[in-house]
């Protein structure tokens, strides 16, 4: 069992945190603040709780704030992970776009995000890296679960396919073929008992 | 003197609400929509101020969703004139555009989040979730993936490339902190290593 966050205000203060340090995206910081340090979840339960959040409309990272607050602490849980992902990020938001109507264009700036960008890509994927290792407990096993994952990249990143089809098409392919399997397992465990 | 349009504001906000379930896999998906409707089609913000808005938004900490926030600062700079009441109309657009964008797709996620936790134990969830997990992980991937082949000028794109690289390797093997990467990303950028 996975520790868990005490009360709304500590949900609201750790998904503040991990927004607030999360240039470029939040994903790599969720992974490493709300898995590796806090233990609330395990790789495979973040997984599987980021795939409700992908497949809903909205930002993921926010739906995933929402759906963690409510698991916990119902609605105003939802609401304190919304809010600590959103409150303060956009105060700071505020204060560099005032900045920015003052001192824009300037090549350094510029430099700047360059350089941030092309380690803000490497954190994305190094982070799917380590959550890659979840994969191999799943119940299709190692290398057909491989198998789906290659060609899922194969399909959005190399033949540009919308989302959307490679979640209704690949994606729901994958679930029946685990609902089958999962069926199976269970049926056979039955059998033996 | 300014003056509150409460048409034009109810008009912006109607927009962001539209927006909100289109957005499917994150803000990025509606980019190409957001500049059909605000740039092209209402003139509410420029194609400079279009392009300041992601490059601000992706300066800012806090989750790609806020681009959206800082389009709707843009709206209410263009809105009024002065500079304290373009900070203060600006500040309101993007609580207005933020608002509208959330609002939609937080209260089904919400609705979804307390259904699948309802029925976690069913067969069903179960497999959704864990059939996903492969998807999950490759998108990401891919993710990364299609932001990097856009820089394909390798005279001048290596850099981008070297450090893409370098970053996975660290952030997958060492427990170096995550504000370290993206100091030192930042640091070379602006004396114009990367």
């Amino acid at each position: 069992m996975s520790a868990r966050p005490r009360s709304k205000t500590e949900l609201f203060w750790a998904f503040t945190q991990l927004s607030l340090q999360g240039f470029g995206g939040v994903l790599p910081v969720a992974q490493r603040e709300l898995v590796e340090k806090r233990a609330w979840f395990t790789k495979a339960e973040f997984l599987e709780e980021w795939a409700v959040a992908q497949v809903l409309p909205g930002p993921n990272i926010v739906n995933l704030s929402i759906i963690f607050g409510a698991k916990y602490f119902g609605f105003w849980g939802g609401m304190a992970g919304l809010a600590g992902m959103l409150l303060f990020p956009m105060m700071v938001l505020i204060a560099i776009a005032v900045l920015y109507l003052q001192f824009g264009d300037i090549a350094m700036v510029e430099g700047a995000l360059r350089g941030m960008g092309a380690v803000a890509a490497g954190l994305i994927a190094g982070t799917s890296l380590k959550l890659a290792a979840a994969l191999r407990q799943h119940p299709l096993g190692p290398w057909p679960t491989y198998g789906i994952a290659s060609l899922c990249f194969l399909m959005i990143a190399l033949m540009r396919v919308p989302l959307v089809y490679v979640l209704f098409f690949l994606g729901g392919g994958s679930i029946l073929l685990t609902y089958w399997t999962l069926k199976k397992s269970l049926s056979q465990g039955h059998d033996e008992s | 003197m300014m003056s509150l349009d409460l048409t034009l504001w109810w008009d912006v906000f109607l927009t962001f609400i539209g927006m909100s379930l289109l957005a499917i896999g994150g803000a990025i998906t509606v980019i190409p929509d957001m500049h059909r409707h605000l740039v092209l089609q209402h003139a509410w913000l420029t194609d400079s101020q279009f392009t300041a808005s992601i490059a601000i938004a992706q300066s800012a900490p806090g989750p790609n969703i806020l681009v959206v926030g800082m389009m709707g600062w843009h709206i209410g700079i263009n809105a009024t004139q002065g500079l304290w009441q373009q900070y203060l109309l600006g500040t309101m657009g993007l609580c207005v555009a933020m608002l509208g964008v959330m609002l939609p797709s937080s209260i089904l996620t919400y609705g979804a989040a307390r259904w699948v936790q309802k029925h976690r134990d069913a067969l069903s969830v179960i497999s959704f979730k864990q059939g996903l997990a492969p998807i999950v992980v490759s998108s990401i991937l891919a993710t990364s993936w299609i932001i990097t082949v856009a820089h394909d000028d390798w005279s001048r794109d290596w850099t981008i490339w070297l450090s893409t690289a370098l970053t996975v390797f660290l952030i997958w093997k060492t427990q170096i902190h995550i504000l370290w990467l993206l100091g030192a990303g930042a640091v070379l950028g602006a004396i114009g290593l990367i």
